[in-house]
């Protein structure tokens, strides 16, 4: 019994590590795409002293919610591919057919999105940060956040891109179903930066964070395979 | 203080009757037509279906 | 004294039960909004705060308070198609959607109006009006992802797994809004300083009766036409008397 549960456990992170290595193996070759989500993203966070001019005690104000709500855009913008070329070229129904979980297909997914799509956001954070003159300690707490924040978005993301898959007109649809989804993520990853700022704790808000992770992880993973078992049927 | 907030101070019935009521009725006016409306299209659509389906029933 | 539930839950008899339902709602659901209003207005003194203005609290708390409501039972109904598979469910849940949106427009619009004499702006963002406008986004999402897909059963499937995201996400949502909200120290409209003249609270109940009566009466009728465009492949459609005729 032991060493059968052992053998699942084991085969469930192969399984999950080898969807992870596939997508981000695929992604390499598609470098453009991941480089235009990245470049987008710098460039939302660079419009905006253009929009409201370059005064620097403003800007040090506005740097977390700036680039929280375009790390929250430039997330959208990737997220219609997360099934869509697997939905083409009729992979996606071979992982329905297969013996393992869905769910756990969908997570190693939702992981590879992540990998090539927040974390070049959350490492590109901190320059953009610097462009809006953030205390250093400021600057810590919003690539914690963001590092907690971003799976989230792509994990919510996900749901929103099983649900409209093969639609016309699916990316702005799916922005209007999974913007105000992520509305509280947006909240505790602003909010903590400027608990900083102010001198507070930002450990109840990085927290908070952290439960909706784990929220996150527990649930969309089932809910998007749901979600992809209705767009396929 | 602009010409609108004198003149919500002076009618405060008036701003809320035009601003509030008679707009939620003027919505709840306009949802009743349209769920009308679209009876009134379902109906026509499923009868015209039902005498193409009589008509080719007649042909055989 | 056991009424069949599940003979009601058939479209087939939902039909002519809702088509007989509908005029009661309709008729008492104006009844209700004219005696509320009168008591409301003729009735409720004014408030020694607000004066005039806190009038549109007769149709501001109903429309929110429906809002919410509405997506709640939007979800529950879309649950038990997803669960159960039943058509009727599903129809109900596409039938409510645009009520509830609009009832949250409703409150939008009336809470603007009332916030501009009492705060002297149209908007401000006070975690109620801003979870609104957030339930606001939901209902169109959904509506939006139901127009999209032309599969019907597809549709309700998906707009069903949508709402009941959305109605888990949604006290997540209204408590990050209000912890917001505090952090930011925003103004709040608080009632706790005046208490509700009892003809107020009456009025208010009244015209929620209202507003509640009104909202079933559209829904049956909107669910009715949503059946007959479903169904209309089937017999017990073609002889039914409107159909005939």
């Amino acid at each position: 019994m032991m060493v059968a549960t052992g053998m699942k456990k084991s085969s469930m992170l192969d399984l999950l590590v080898l969807v992870i290595r596939r997508d981000l193996v695929l992604a390499m070759r598609r470098r453009a795409d991941v480089l235009t989500t990245l470049i987008f993203f710098v460039m939302v966070v660079s419009l905006f002293p253009l929009g409201v001019g370059p005064e620097m005690n403003m800007l040090r104000k506005m740097a977390a919610g700036v680039l929280w709500v375009a790390a929250l855009l430039s997330s959208m913008l990737s997220l219609g591919r997360l099934f869509s070329a697997d939905y083409l070229d009729g992979t996606l129904e071979q992982m329905m057919l297969a013996p393992q979980s869905l769910s756990m297909l969908v997570l190693g997914k939702m992981a590879a999105h992540w990998m090539v799509s927040g974390l070049p956001l959350v490492l590109m954070a901190p320059v953009l940060g610097l462009q809006f003159d953030m205390p250093v300690q400021a600057l810590g707490v919003l690539i914690i956040g963001l590092l907690l924040g971003t799976p989230v978005l792509s994990m919510v993301g996900a749901i929103g891109a099983a649900l409209t898959l093969g639609l016309r007109g699916g990316g702005v649809l799916l922005s209007l179903l999974v913007l105000p989804l992520c509305i509280p993520v947006l909240i505790f990853g602003t909010g903590a930066v400027e608990a900083v700022s102010t001198g507070l704790s930002a450990v109840s808000h990085l927290s908070l964070l952290g439960a909706l992770l784990v929220f996150a992880l527990v649930f969309t993973p089932w809910v998007t395979a749901q979600a992809l078992r209705i767009s396929m049927e | 203080m602009s010409g609108l907030d004198i003149w919500m101070r002076e009618n405060p019935l008036a701003y809320v009757w035009l601003g509030s009521y008679a707009v939620a009725m003027l919505i709840f006016a306009i949802e009743i037509a349209m769920v009308v409306h679209k009876r009134k299209i379902t109906l026509q659509q499923v009868r015209l279906m039902r005498e193409a389906e009589d008509e080719a029933e007649g042909n055989d | 004294m056991a009424i069949n539930w599940f003979k009601y839950s058939a479209p087939t008899t939902f039909y002519g039960l809702a088509g007989k339902l509908i005029p009661w709602f309709a008729i008492s659901s104006a009844i209700l909004f004219v005696v509320g209003l009168y008591i409301g207005f003729a009735v409720a003194p004014a408030d020694y705060q607000q004066g005039e203005f806190y009038r549109i609290i007769f149709i501001h708390v109903p429309s929110s308070i429906l809002s919410m409501f509405l997506y709640l039972v939007m979800a529950g109904y879309a649950a038990l198609g997803l669960i159960f598979n039943t058509r009727l469910s599903a129809m109900m849940a596409t039938a409510i959607a645009p009520t509830g949106a609009l009832f949250a427009f409703i409150s939008l619009w009336t809470g603007a109006l009332w916030g501009k004499p009492m705060w002297g702006a149209w908007w401000v963002w006070d975690a109620r009006l801003t979870s609104e406008l957030i339930l606001l986004f939901l209902y169109l999402g959904f509506i939006a992802l139901h127009a999209s897909i032309d599969d019907p059963r597809r549709a309700d499937r998906a707009s069903a797994l949508l709402a009941i995201v959305g109605s888990v996400n949604v006290p997540i949502i209204y408590f990050s809004v209000k912890w917001w909200n505090t952090l930011h120290q925003g103004s709040t409209i608080k009632f706790s300083g005046t208490s509700m003249h009892v003809a107020m609270q009456q009025a208010m109940f009244i015209t929620l009766a209202a507003c509640w009566l009104y909202a079933i009466a559209v829904v049956l009728a909107r669910v009715r036409s949503i059946i007959l465009e479903r169904e209309r492949n089937t017999t017990w459609i073609t002889e039914l008397p409107e159909v005939r005729s």
